[in-house]
């Protein structure tokens, strides 16, 4: 009996440490394991005993990739817990410097980290020379979503101007102003990028699968909302233990997450999509109409079209908040802590990242939970690998390698959201 | 006649959180031309390349939290002619050094059901505790201006120009209110290393702390200065046990303060 066992170590152009291992016999997919040997940095441990008003710069440097995310999860969290109502106006600033995050993120992801593997390059340097309008329409368009998140926060990685109650300072009209013409030039762009992505090649690959993401129904989702799922959930946040359970594998280096009853979901654009395509931005509609997407996308490796699409959601999203924008007489609420849970999410450009925190009277965290987006798409990323590589088990190994890569990097996986990521003592299998 | 052989610079990840290197893919308007002076030799989170060493420039993100981390940045040092430590991880043992102080076994129960399956070190050590470090690149992040300069400097042959001095004096040199006199804000910056812009004041807030304690950093008259302002023995704790808290003197401080 032949029995192989291929080693995929460090996959590449992800955020943190992560590899696959896949087991064959008699040329037969026999196992896949997706490992996360990120090493442990325990932020749930030491969250516990500060101050919630602490949090938000605390829960930051879990990711330096999606650290609005992890900001506007905490702050909405305890927000909601402290009866906070947001100014329209520091709502709007919000949303602005989330968009900026998704721009920002998702242009690195669709053109230096993702659409390499769809031409058959090394990565975005290389593909600079025969793409090179492509690798500067994506460096161009990341460049105005970090020039948001430091006009909006002070710096694009761990911004430090989000507070519990709104913001530290809020900017004058004119200072947002600034952005507009480049902003205007990026909806350009990236409606060239989205064609651009529309031309590559996609494998027939459509596994069924739940799609999870917020839904307030009167906006493309960011933050604030409900728990929405197309297969018919629909619950307030504060229901997330209820329904959804994390437990941790032993081969897996990372707390999974599943949807009781149901089992592995999926979190991220095509989430987002599925339950939400009619709140997006007219721009943004008409060209998910044009690159075809229909009602739903269910292929992950479309996942880089969507992207693109919501890069153009995002653009069209700011230039409308910047027009709208009146600078607010206090950038921050008045409020003081009470006890209790307080639930906090929003989506980060991979997924829904949720937080929970028990609190004490003082506004002291006695528990925290936090369950990022790349813990809850890692069964959904082995269980696509243990249903596409059997039909292309027959590639030599450095294609496979390749196309195994691939197929994970269509989550942008974020192995950095370490809360949970660890290395363990591993058993071979 | 072949080209000059092109410097080649290695990325290397330890225990962080990828954003010190993110810093390098955020030179949006640079990133062509330090591809253009350097070959990227590895640097997993941007390519599927592997050069193998040795390198001429490695930049080094994360602490050392594991036992085959200890090993590994062993190897690196090896392989690296020069090597710099990128960040508060890098250069501090970053936020995850909290973990010194306490307990890691009860730290793994609260995050993990199986706290068994979880190998760490008891404490989360910056690189120049297992190996030479030839440079070190404070902040969380690091900030892009210093890495640009740094990447210059070393490209040129000279010595690259990063200040030792404090906060206070960036925030003077941007003419901002001082946020302590003012407004009674807590605030590190008299005991931080300039490196930001000052952006927290900036922003009418105080520093905390992520460009780790400058040369000269007084921390005993800064606890007298926060007392004085009102900032309760348990806030300054807080704000010493933060981004920076294994570097001294945050440290002794803040052990003089808990007694």
């Amino acid at each position: 009996m032949s029995t192989r066992t291929f080693k995929f170590e460090a996959l590449s152009r992800v955020e943190g440490e992560g590899s696959v291992t896949l087991k064959t016999r008699e040329g037969e997919l026999a196992g896949v394991q997706l490992r996360i040997f990120e090493p442990p940095r325990f932020f749930e441990a030491f969250l516990v005993d500060r101050s919630h008003d602490e949090v938000p710069d605390i829960t930051s440097r879990i990711c330096g990739i999606c650290p609005i995310a992890y900001q506007t999860s905490s702050a909405t969290a305890f927000e909601s817990l402290f009866g906070i109502r947001l100014d329209p106006m520091v709502r709007e600033l919000r949303r602005l410097i989330y968009a900026g995050e998704w721009i920002e993120s998702h242009a690195l992801h669709v053109h230096m980290l993702h659409a390499p593997d769809f031409l058959g390059y090394e990565d975005a340097v290389k593909m600079a020379a025969g793409e090179p309008e492509a690798v500067k329409r994506g460096l161009r368009m990341k460049k105005v979503g970090n020039a948001i998140m430091t006009l909006v926060g002070g710096r694009e990685i761990h911004p430090i101007n989000i507070r519990v109650g709104g913001f530290y300072a809020a900017p004058t009209k004119d200072a947002l102003l600034t952005l507009r013409d480049s902003l205007q030039a990026a909806l350009d762009d990236a409606v060239l990028s989205a064609r651009w992505v529309s031309g590559f090649d996609f494998p027939d690959f459509d596994p069924v699968t739940e799609y999870v993401s917020m839904r307030n129904g009167t906006e493309y989702p960011i933050f604030e909302g409900r728990l929405v799922s197309t297969d018919g959930l629909d619950i307030a946040l504060s229901e997330f233990g209820e329904h959804f359970q994390e437990f941790q594998e032993q081969h897996a280096h990372a707390l999974h997450c599943t949807h009781v009853g149901f089992g592995p979901y999926q979190v991220g654009p095509l989430a987002r999509y599925n339950l939400n395509r009619q709140l997006l931005t007219p721009v943004a509609r008409q060209i998910a109409d044009e690159l075809k997407l229909g009602e739903r996308v269910t292929n992950p490796f479309k996942s880089i079209l969507v992207r693109a699409v919501e890069t153009i959601y995002a653009i069209e999203e700011s230039l409308r908040i910047i027009d709208g924008y009146e600078q607010p007489s206090k950038p921050c609420a008045e409020y003081r802590p009470v006890a209790g849970v307080a639930h906090g999410c929003s989506e980060a450009p991979r997924g829904m990242c949720y937080h929970r925190y028990e609190v004490t009277a003082s506004g002291m965290i006695a528990k925290a939970q936090i369950v990022p987006p790349t813990s809850q798409n890692q069964a959904r990323i082995e269980r696509d690998l243990r249903e596409w590589i059997p039909g292309i088990l027959h590639l030599p190994e450095d294609k496979l390698r390749w196309k195994v890569e691939q197929a994970v990097r269509n989550y942008d996986p974020c192995i950095s959201c370490a809360t949970h990521f660890l290395r363990l003592k591993i058993e071979e299998v | 006649m072949r080209p000059p052989r092109k410097p080649k610079l290695a990325v290397w990840k330890f225990a962080s959180c990828d954003g010190c290197q993110l810093t390098l893919l955020d030179c949006e308007d640079e990133l062509l031309d330090i591809v253009g002076a350097v070959d990227i030799a590895y640097f997993p989170e941007a390519t599927r390349v592997h050069m193998p060493g040795p390198y001429d420039i490695s930049l080094v993100e994360g602490s050392i939290t594991t036992t085959d981390d200890a090993r590994r940045i062993q190897e690196v040092r090896k392989q690296s002619k020069v090597l710099v430590a990128i960040g508060a991880c890098a250069t501090s043992g970053g936020i995850q050094a909290l973990r010194n102080e306490a307990n890691v076994h009860d730290y793994a129960e609260t995050v993990y059901p199986h706290p068994e399956w979880i190998e760490s070190l008891a404490k989360s050590k910056p690189i120049q505790e297992y190996v030479t470090v030839d440079y070190e690149l404070r902040g969380c992040p690091i900030s892009k201006t210093q890495l640009l300069e740094f990447l210059t400097a070393v490209l040129a042959g000279r010595k690259p120009n990063l200040p030792t001095y404090s906060v206070c004096e960036e925030c003077k040199r941007k003419g901002r209110v001082c946020v302590v006199v003012s407004k009674g804000t807590a605030c590190m910056g008299p005991i931080t290393q300039a490196g930001c812009g000052a952006i927290c004041p900036s922003f009418g807030r105080g520093c905390y702390g992520c460009f780790g304690p400058n040369d000269s950093a007084n921390t005993e008259s800064w606890s007298a200065t926060m007392s004085k302002i009102g900032v309760s023995r348990l806030e300054q704790l807080r704000m010493l046990r933060g981004i920076n808290c294994a570097a001294e003197p945050l440290a002794t401080q803040s052990e003089a303060l808990s007694r």
